[in-house]
């Protein structure tokens, strides 16, 4: 849900959710299908990935290179994708989970070991990219595109910059004028780290400390917005969100007022993978796939066209400074050094999350 | 009645068909729905199924019942406008000519031709600050600024527009708004049916047009409006993107809670728990109408 072009009307704002949950169904019923075969592999591959989040040519290019058809199936958030591999695959080949939840299905064991000899293009990710504490030796995952989570305001109605969680969390300067992001585990993390504890907490009292924090704030907010948030800034319904940085600057593109910041006190850092899951159907096929992705030319077209950070160093040294000069899109190594990964905590502290922000939503 | 014995290979052929759709598509996963509520969770996707009876004591916390019971009252107020409206709406249809009829009725039909989501979304866009409610509101007030401007007053500096989203109102609005036509098929096949004599002699003999209502028409009709109200009441229930998206911070229905179960939560077993508690007390509901409906039959034969 976050990674979506700018355009705000109404069929967007639908497709953008459950709809598309349905076509991806469709689409899968017939590519699920075939199976086997392993040796003769055919010349397809499906590929499960957010909406408006690979290059505008990127699928015919890789066809026109290798003669493999990708047939690509959209999903909405990372619920959406755990929930639809729960109970096996599908039928896909390649999917872009985030890293918490790259971790959550490396865990479960539902993704398969990457031969990295498949993937010689992996010397073109950057160093920061080639290890990952959630996927150690990168055994499972490749990375694909990086960014952070902060407050997305209106200029003429805030004064100054918000650099602080305060203005959202603790604060009545801004009352009836702020929307938090309707996550769980996010939400809640983004609470922890404003009082000073970890992102990653999994002390029921740091947690429970959130939760009354946010259960106080609640007058103050407006609406604990659906990933919706820049739709609520750009129109006018609030003047500070809590989002995805990247869907903060595809509205700054359309209006000069909005601005994005990544509070002093720190931030979350995420980073999407492409993994193939157990069972792929065309694992050969899904390997190429990768490596074109992470090849210079298809990677900086990629990046040129959904301005997101991308992980891939040769695809960068391609794009001129309007990408790689962008604060919204690359931000400062020192604010990065604030920022902390979500990581997988496991199932019980996932439930201490989700009970305690059930209370703060009936509250 | 009795044919089908004589013909029973007739009496198969067409049994078969929706028995099968019936216990495939229906029994079959509420079954294992139902299962999965007494399972308990292994790791992050196996289930075993131990009979506990954990996920329903977890359920029937306090938290979980104060939730499912602002769900009664929001799903219950909006019912009630459903009714309230709906009982002219449907007078109207089976009054009308019969020449408007069809279209009449056509038109309490064709939002269903549209998806509810798409039909949601368009709520906020006409309700939001810059929705076009407000937008005809703000027109208004310039005008009405300008007028009073001319003796020299003053609406106030800049227009404040209405705060009509993310509220309870919102999501009761938008819950009459998306179930509103199952309230009045199912009043309108009643009154159609409602012998036109019975209200001539009522008025005739001197009662007003309210006690016409409350004394002849209502107790004529009550059955349509006891079937509109179960077949609103129980999806608005279990809704949970009307609250999603015109919601405000403390909007939570119990199937928003549900949902988060099978998403975010990733505990199916408590999630299916919390569902079923929601189906025993829907089939509790209409054990009830049954029982009322029964004692209703029974007394008229009496009389």
């Amino acid at each position: 849900m976050r990674r979506h072009h700018a355009g705000r009307s109404l069929i967007e704002a639908l497709s953008r959710r459950r709809f598309l949950t349905g076509a991806a169904a469709v689409g899968l019923s017939f590519s699920a299908l075939p199976k086997g075969l392993k040796a003769q592999e055919e010349a397809k591959v499906n590929f499960y990935n957010w909406d408006t989040y690979i290059g505008e040519t990127t699928l015919q290019d890789f066809n026109d290179a290798t003669g493999i058809e990708v047939s690509m199936s959209l999903f909405a958030d990372n619920d959406e994708l755990f929930a639809r591999f729960k109970e096996g695959n599908p039928g896909f080949d390649v999917i872009v989970p985030t890293n918490d939840y790259c971790e959550r299905m490396i865990t479960a064991g539902m993704l398969q070991k990457l031969d990295h000899s498949k993937i010689p293009n992996f010397s073109n990710v950057a160093p920061a990219f080639q290890d990952a504490a959630f996927d150690p030796g990168r055994q499972y995952s490749m990375p694909y595109m990086w960014g952070t989570m902060g407050i997305g305001y209106r200029k003429s109605a805030v004064s100054g910059v918000p650099s602080s969680w305060k203005a959202v969390l603790e604060s009545d300067e801004y009352a009836g004028r702020i929307a938090l992001l309707s996550e769980s585990r996010t939400m809640l993390g983004m609470a922890a780290k404003y009082l000073g504890y970890s992102m990653n907490t999994t002390k029921p009292e740091e947690i429970k400390a959130a939760e009354e924090l946010l259960i106080k704030q609640k007058p103050n907010i407006k609406v604990f917005a659906e990933d919706n948030g820049q739709d609520l800034l750009l129109s006018g319904e609030v003047d500070l969100t809590v989002e995805w940085n990247g869907d903060i600057l595809q509205i700054m593109a359309e209006d000069p007022d909005v601005s994005y910041v990544v509070p002093d006190e720190g931030s979350l850092l995420w980073q999407d993978t492409l993994c193939i899951p157990k069972d792929a159907p065309h694992p050969n096929n899904a390997h190429a796939f990768i490596n074109y992705i992470l090849a210079p030319e298809p990677g900086a077209a990629i990046a040129e066209f959904i301005q997101y950070a991308t992980a891939n160093q040769a695809a960068r040294e391609l794009l001129g400074p309007e990408y790689n000069e962008n604060p919204a899109i690359f931000p400062t190594d020192e604010t990065i050094a604030r920022c902390e990964p979500q990581t997988y905590l496991g199932e019980e502290a996932q439930r201490l999350y989700e009970e305690a922000w059930t209370r703060v939503m009936a509250a | 009645m009795e044919n089908w014995r004589k013909h029973p290979l007739v009496f198969w052929a067409f049994s078969l068909p929706p028995s099968f759709w019936l216990i495939v598509f229906f029994f079959v996963p509420l079954t294992l729905v139902w299962g999965l509520s007494f399972s308990e969770k292994r790791g992050i996707i196996e289930t075993e199924l131990t009979f506990t009876l954990d996920n329903y004591l977890r359920g029937l916390e306090p938290i979980y019942l104060e939730i499912l019971w602002k769900s009664i009252l929001l799903a219950g107020g909006a019912t009630l406008i459903c009714l309230v409206v709906g009982y002219p709406v449907a007078f109207a249809i089976a009054f009308a000519s019969e020449r408007w009829k069809p279209w009449l009725l056509l038109l309490v039909i064709l939002p269903f031709w549209i998806n509810i989501l798409i039909r949601t979304y368009a709520l906020i866009a006409v309700f939001r600050s810059r929705g076009y409610v407000n937008f005809a509101y703000e027109d208004l007030w310039t005008a009405a600024n300008w007028l009073v401007g001319l003796v020299g007053l003053s609406l106030g500096e800049r227009f404040v527009p209405l705060s009509l989203l993310y509220n309870n109102v919102a999501v009761v609005a938008g819950i009459v708004y998306a179930f509103f036509p199952f309230m009045v098929l199912p009043l309108y096949a009643n009154i159609e049916k409602l012998d036109r004599s019975f209200m001539e002699a009522s008025l005739d003999l001197g009662a007003g047009h309210w006690r016409t209502f409350f004394s002849v028409v209502f107790p004529l009709t009550w059955q349509g409006a006891l079937s509109g109200i179960v077949i609103v009441f129980i999806p608005a229930l279990g809704a949970f993107f009307i609250p999603d998206l015109l919601g405000g911070t403390d909007s939570q229905m119990i199937g928003n809670v549900i949902e988060r179960q099978f998403k975010s939560a990733n505990d199916w077993p408590f999630g299916a728990a919390l569902s079923f508690l929601l189906m025993y007390a829907t089939f509790f509901a209409l054990a009830l109408r049954a029982l009322v409906a029964g004692r209703r039959g029974a007394g008229a034969l009496d009389a």
